[in-house]
């Protein structure tokens, strides 16, 4: 079994991965009854004897003794990261992983590429390969961030390019927060703009999601859980915006609800390497079926279900509304259509004990109202995993390649131009040593043939299916 | 003579256990609707085939299971273990810690030649266990990335070092609709590599199987294990003794046809019976001369046109092949496996 290592850039990279690893110790826990170190739990976490010092204390098999996040952790303000630590999760973190700096990045995509990035290289380095080091065998890097601001923008989109410089064989997968329209930081077009190129020529696989979609999707689980409609409670670990139970008693802000929905999406996707099941899905496989062509690999991820109801037998039919909801927008993490857009591939992945019949049934079912691009009209990659997230008996995290992302880069774009054309802001930019408008040109550039290949996508949308002439051969 | 069964990546590994549970029910059933001797010549026939004998009694299954990744391998040897009935043998496995990604480029160039020498050891060690080899069994998927790229890998192999001995290859089908996206372009690569080196195809089709439990098994909820188990029921009864030579190889669509009603499981075949059922259709050539014995045969060609003409449509887009080039398998390999199968189509078209 394979290793993976997270790497959180930012504020809002190490807010969600310390939602992250909180969800991912309560789930081992629940599945991992006698405290054994195993493969699974191996996958994310060391098992370190914290009486020996230095660093000979890695155990590699039996009883758990101390519990070590596979993760290394960056961030150029220490606010974040010293509340971590001095939080509940604080013995999950090698206190050796940290990468901290005081004065931040202020929201400035090149401070965080240019300055910190040549400034904290080495370092960085260092970090990474010793937590590849630890490694039986590492198979992939998930880099989590926003894209509107500095450090998780600049700094984290350089590391991009060092890792894959470093560990080239190793998967980046990489989760971005975009900013909504809304989004308070005046010059996150910009940072995001310039982030693009960095996650179009050197990520293997993104998940892009917006603040307003998790907001949307917990308002819609506060009005179902406060409504009283229902007959039935809701169960309330199941929540999948719910930290309560082993370590955070409460939340405090509405982003801890909204970071558990991205944490429950980083365990799902990885479920089924992790954990057994009829038929599985490692992590290589997700590029292999997802990305048909190197550039596009921009996923939308919608996961099903938000809660679950204390009723435990479920009937088909609620099965077959966890499929139908997958599909359905309320659920995506990204505001977008896909359901009028083309699908280029789409994934299923499915926790808990649910067959292959039923996986058809809905596939058969749903299959109509969804276009897929003509060379790839069965477009299905599947995936059963035996083993239910905590708080569940099922769920399922659709993953499509649609083409329903190029609106929210044309939007971005839009929002860049605005400021461009103005050079609004850009001397704090040009400032920084390294950076040129060149840098600002290349970057729309990148994203403007980014949005052309799925315009040329969606073109074919509305044609017949190529009748392309087979091979004639001698016999 | 034995058989060596090679289990070759989930699906192979999965299926194996299956198969070998139901041959170990099968020859240790009481009611073989026969007389005793005719049962005790049957169940030493089978053993002897499939199984070879341990100082506690506990019969080892003459199998050599690969994966590159453990979950399946660890599961799967354990079932075995936990029954008390019958097991694998203790190092009669090879398993790697990264799987292949459905990747065949990944299976075939990479890991294939990577671990040649591992895995053709362990198949060498199983066989000198044997008395006389009747030949090989490799179980594989199509659609992924182990079985059928390490599979066609092995099989190639094989012939080099056994020249000799019979290989059949049981080959899944995919379903139609999608369990791996990239499956086309995998099934095309490993059936044109096999055809260069297998001895019989012996091919099952998931939407085919999926059917039979559905429609005449009336089973609601269908996992894979059920799949699994009609696929191992069906195979059994191929491979259990009949009275002639050893070793019927096949190439067939569907063996159910030739069956009786699945659900008597405590039966078998009588081997009067089997005897009669396959007299006309065994065959001990290579896939070529069969195919025209066998008239069956024009039944897979449409699943494999489909197949061809899918690949192909995804094939002139050019999606995903920087998967592929990645590991070595060019266009032109895609092309040669395109004219190949043509040509297999073809030649059933005229027949």
């Amino acid at each position: 079994m394979t290793q993976s290592v997270v790497v959180q850039v930012g504020q809002c990279g190490n807010q969600i991965g310390c939602c992250f690893w909180d969800l991912a110790l309560r789930e081992h826990a629940a599945v991992n009854q006698k405290g054994i170190y195993d493969e699974a739990i191996s996958s994310f976490f060391r098992n370190v004897d914290t009486r020996v010092t230095g660093d000979g204390g890695t155990i590699s098999k039996g009883k758990i003794c101390s519990l070590k996040a596979r993760a290394v952790l960056i961030d150029m303000e220490e606010g974040v990261v010293n509340e971590i630590l001095q939080g509940p999760l604080r013995d999950v973190f090698d206190s050796k992983q940290l990468i901290t700096d005081i004065s931040g990045s202020g929201n400035n995509w090149a401070v965080g590429h240019k300055v910190f990035g040549s400034l904290y290289q080495e370092q960085t380095l260092e970090k990474l390969r010793k937590s590849a080091e630890h490694c039986d065998c590492l198979q992939c890097f998930f880099i989590i961030h926003s894209m509107g601001g500095g450090t998780g923008s600049g700094l984290g989109t350089f590391l991009l390019k060092v890792l894959e410089d470093e560990f080239p064989e190793v998967y980046r997968f990489v989760t971005s927060i975009y900013p909504s329209s809304e989004d308070d930081v005046i010059t996150s077009p910009y940072n995001s703009i310039l982030a693009m190129k960095e996650l179009n020529e050197h990520a293997d696989c993104v998940l892009p999601i917006d603040n307003q979609s998790l907001f949307d999707i917990i308002s819609k689980i506060d009005f179902v859980v406060n409504s009283g409609k229902l007959d039935t409670t809701v169960k309330p670990k199941s929540l999948v915006t719910s930290s309560a139970g082993a370590l955070k008693k409460q939340q405090k802000k509405p982003f801890d609800a909204m970071n558990n929905i991205v944490a429950n999406l980083l365990l799902n996707l990885t479920s089924s390497a992790r954990f057994e099941g009829s038929l599985n899905m490692d992590l290589n496989e997700i590029s292999m079926n997802l990305v048909p062509f190197p550039q596009l690999h921009y996923l939308v991820s919608s996961l099903t279900p938000l809660y679950t109801l204390a009723d435990v037998n479920i009937p088909p039919r609620r099965l077959d509304q966890m499929f139908s909801d997958a599909f359905s927008k309320d659920h995506q993490l990204i505001r977008a259509d896909p359901k009028h857009s083309l699908y280029l591939a789409c994934a299923l992945m499915v926790r808990g004990n649910v067959q292959i019949s039923d996986l058809r049934r809905n596939i058969e079912r749903l299959k109509p109202s969804l276009q897929f691009v003509s060379w790839n009209q069965e477009g299905w990659k599947t995936s059963l995993c035996s083993v239910p997230p905590v708080g569940h008996s099922h769920s399922l995290l659709a993953l499509a390649n649609n083409t329903c992302v190029k609106p929210t880069f044309m939007e971005l774009r839009e929002r860049f131009m605005r400021l461009y054309k103005k050079k609004a802001h850009l001397h704090h930019y040009l400032q920084v040593e390294g950076m040129e408008e060149s840098c600002f040109t290349e970057a729309v550039s990148s994203l403007s043939a980014l949005i052309q290949e799925y315009n040329q996508l969606d073109a074919t949308k509305s044609m017949p299916v190529p009748d392309i002439p087979r091979l004639s051969v001698a016999v | 003579m034995s058989i060596v069964t090679v289990q070759l990546g989930q699906c192979g590994n999965q299926i194996g256990f299956e198969v070998f549970d139901t041959l170990f029910s099968d020859s240790h059933s009481s009611q073989g609707l026969c007389s005793k001797r005719e049962n005790e010549a049957y169940q030493a026939s089978c053993k002897e085939r499939f199984f070879s004998e341990e100082e506690n009694g506990v019969p080892i299954a003459r199998a050599v299971l690969v994966d590159m990744e453990p979950k399946v391998i660890n599961q799967t040897l354990s079932k075995a273990a936990q029954s008390g009935r019958w097991k694998y043998g203790q190092h009669a496995y090879f398993c790697q810690k990264q799987g292949s990604g459905n990747n065949w480029a990944y299976g075939y160039s990479v890991h294939g030649p990577r671990h040649e020498e591992s895995i053709m050891n362990i198949i060498q060690k199983e066989v000198e266990k044997c008395d006389s080899l009747s030949g090989f069994f490799i179980i594989m998927s199509m659609a992924g990335g182990t079985g059928s790229g390490i599979g066609a890998f092995v099989t190639q192999n094989l012939q080099d070092q056994y020249a000799h001995s019979l290989k059949m290859n049981q080959i899944i089908w995919p379903y139609g609709t999608g369990e791996v996206i990239v499956q086309n372009y995998n099934s095309i690569l490993t059936l044109s590599h096999l055809y260069r080196s297998s001895d019989a195809l012996l091919v099952h089709e998931n939407d085919a199987v999926h059917k039979i439990c559905a429609k005449l098994m009336n089973i609601k909820q269908i996992s894979f294990s059920d799949i699994n188990q009609v696929l191992a029921h069906q195979l059994g009864s191929v491979f259990q003794p009949v009275y002639s030579a050893e070793g019927l190889f096949h190439y067939r669509r569907n063996p159910l046809e030739g069956f009786k009603d699945p659900a008597l499981y405590t039966s078998w075949l009588q081997p009067v019976d089997a005897f009669n059922v396959w007299k006309t259709q065994r065959a001990f050539s290579k896939y070529e001369k069969s195919a025209s014995l066998v008239s069956n045969s024009q039944f897979l060609v449409k699943p494999l046109n489909m197949i061809v003409g899918k690949a192909w449509n995804m094939f002139a887009s050019k999606a995903y092949l920087h998967q592929y080039t990645k590991f070595g398998i060019e266009e032109e390999d895609f092309l040669d496996s395109f004219t190949l199968l043509e040509q297999v189509v073809a030649s059933y078209y005229n027949l």
